[in-house]
């Protein structure tokens, strides 16, 4: 019963989106660490941040309260791990596309040589892009342009 | 700034070190919260929108490095402070940053000179401390390091393309250099010997050379001279402050001493 109502749980939070990426979810994000269930109620979702000052953090807890609360979840808590630090590569491969679909060039895995590779144009698919800021509309963002078609694009930054 | 408790997934505070770890925390809070305030005065003035925004996210990050580092702080403490109260509600003798931070912004070209000096110290600081026999603070550097990385990545662009620039530009920085040098010494002040032969502080002194040359390798490429060794000032640590840190405290305390109750 109890694995049952972490699938459950897990189930919740794979539709609350990212606040400020809501085409993606924050399981698909990476950033849902642990899920449990005590035996006689209680458990916790244990959330990590992006980035420590993400301004999006109180929204996603707030979000994900309101998903428990309203399943009969109300004594299930939130809290937070800090270590290991988020990565970019705790994003999932779905949730990387939904990013390419969205517009947003997701980040290469760290295993690439990631200061080398620019990332390729999410409209066009062209490479031949390049960096106007390295701080975007948020801070897991960086501002690129497509030297093919001339879009600009937000780039996720590996981190 | 916490609505859930359990910032960290902290080990357990050595009973013996809890007074000096406190102290620990809340300079290296400090620090990071006095910067990140100075940045937010860019926020809208900066000369174009892209410097506008990395000036601002380089300032939400420090932020949240303080919110961690002072909520810890006050775990340490034990007198039930978090980091909004210890941020918020201490007068300017209490605060504990290095001098460096607190100094007034200037032009931009004296903002990147800061911005380059600390960010470089303050990404060797917390790769070492990556290692820090105290899980908590462990934990808070290895995750600050990764943002202060890009830190000091953009602030090293941007000295050498204002140092490399045109003649107004490398006057600018050059300027703002030499009026940030006398505070890097500070920096490098060794915090409590308990501490540091626990191995839950870092002696800064282990990197001096590692910093020196990365200083001097970005000061090559923009084509700027080292400024000449001076009189260090010190006295930060010990809450010893420039007349410019009250000012900026008066702003950012302002509401939550005027509305202490105040909620969001």
């Amino acid at each position: 019963m109890h694995a049952g109502n972490v699938e459950r749980i897990r189930a919740l939070l794979d539709h609350v989106p990212d606040p400020e990426i809501p085409v993606i979810s924050i399981v698909e994000l990476g950033i849902v660490r642990d899920v449990t269930v005590a035996d006689h109620g209680g458990g916790a979702v244990v959330l990590t941040t992006t980035y420590t000052g993400c301004p999006a953090t109180f929204a996603i807890e707030s979000a994900v309260r309101t998903a428990l609360d309203q399943a009969g979840f109300k004594d299930v808590a939130i809290t937070r791990r800090l270590d290991p630090p988020w990565s970019t590569d705790w994003i999932s491969d779905a949730g990387r596309e939904k990013l390419r679909e969205y517009g947003i060039a997701p980040p290469p895995h760290s295993t690439s040589l990631r200061e080398h590779a620019t990332p390729a144009c999410p409209q066009c698919g062209s490479t031949q892009t390049e960096e106007l800021s390295r701080f975007g509309s948020t801070p897991c963002k960086a501002l690129w342009r497509c030297l093919a078609c001339a879009e600009p694009f937000d780039h996720f930054k590996c981190h | 700034m916490t609505p859930t408790t359990n910032a960290g997934n902290a080990g357990k505070i050595d009973p013996r070190f809890r007074g000096e770890l406190c102290r620990y925390a809340m300079s290296l809070g400090d620090d990071s919260l006095v910067l990140g305030q100075r940045l937010g005065e860019w926020c809208g003035h900066a000369p174009t929108l892209e410097i506008d925004l990395f000036l601002a996210n380089i300032a939400l990050d420090l932020v949240g490095q303080a919110t961690l580092l002072l909520d810890y702080a006050g775990a340490c403490e034990g007198n039930g402070r978090d980091a909004d109260r210890i941020a918020f509600h201490r007068d300017v003798l209490d605060f504990t940053n290095c001098l460096l931070v607190e100094q007034p912004n200037g032009d931009f070209g004296r903002t990147i000179a800061r911005q380059f000096l600390f960010s470089n110290f303050q990404l060797l600081l917390f790769q070492a401390l990556s290692n820090s026999t105290d899980a908590t603070l462990a934990a808070i550097a290895r995750k600050a390091a990764k943002e202060v990385a890009y830190h000091a990545r953009v602030a090293s662009e941007w000295m050498v393309r204002l140092g490399d620039g045109t003649e107004e530009s490398a006057t600018r920085v050059r300027d703002g250099l030499d009026w940030s040098w006398r505070f890097v010494d500070e920096l490098f002040e060794a915090p409590d010997a308990a501490l540091i032969e626990s191995g839950i502080a870092v002696d800064p002194a282990g990197f001096r050379a590692e910093f020196d040359a990365r200083v001097d390798a970005v000061l090559r490429d923009a084509g700027l001279a080292r400024p000449p060794g001076r009189r260090p000032i010190l006295g930060g640590r010990n809450g010893h402050h420039s007349e410019h840190l009250g000012p900026l405290l008066a702003q950012m305390q302002f509401l939550p001493r005027t509305y202490p109750d105040a909620r969001w």
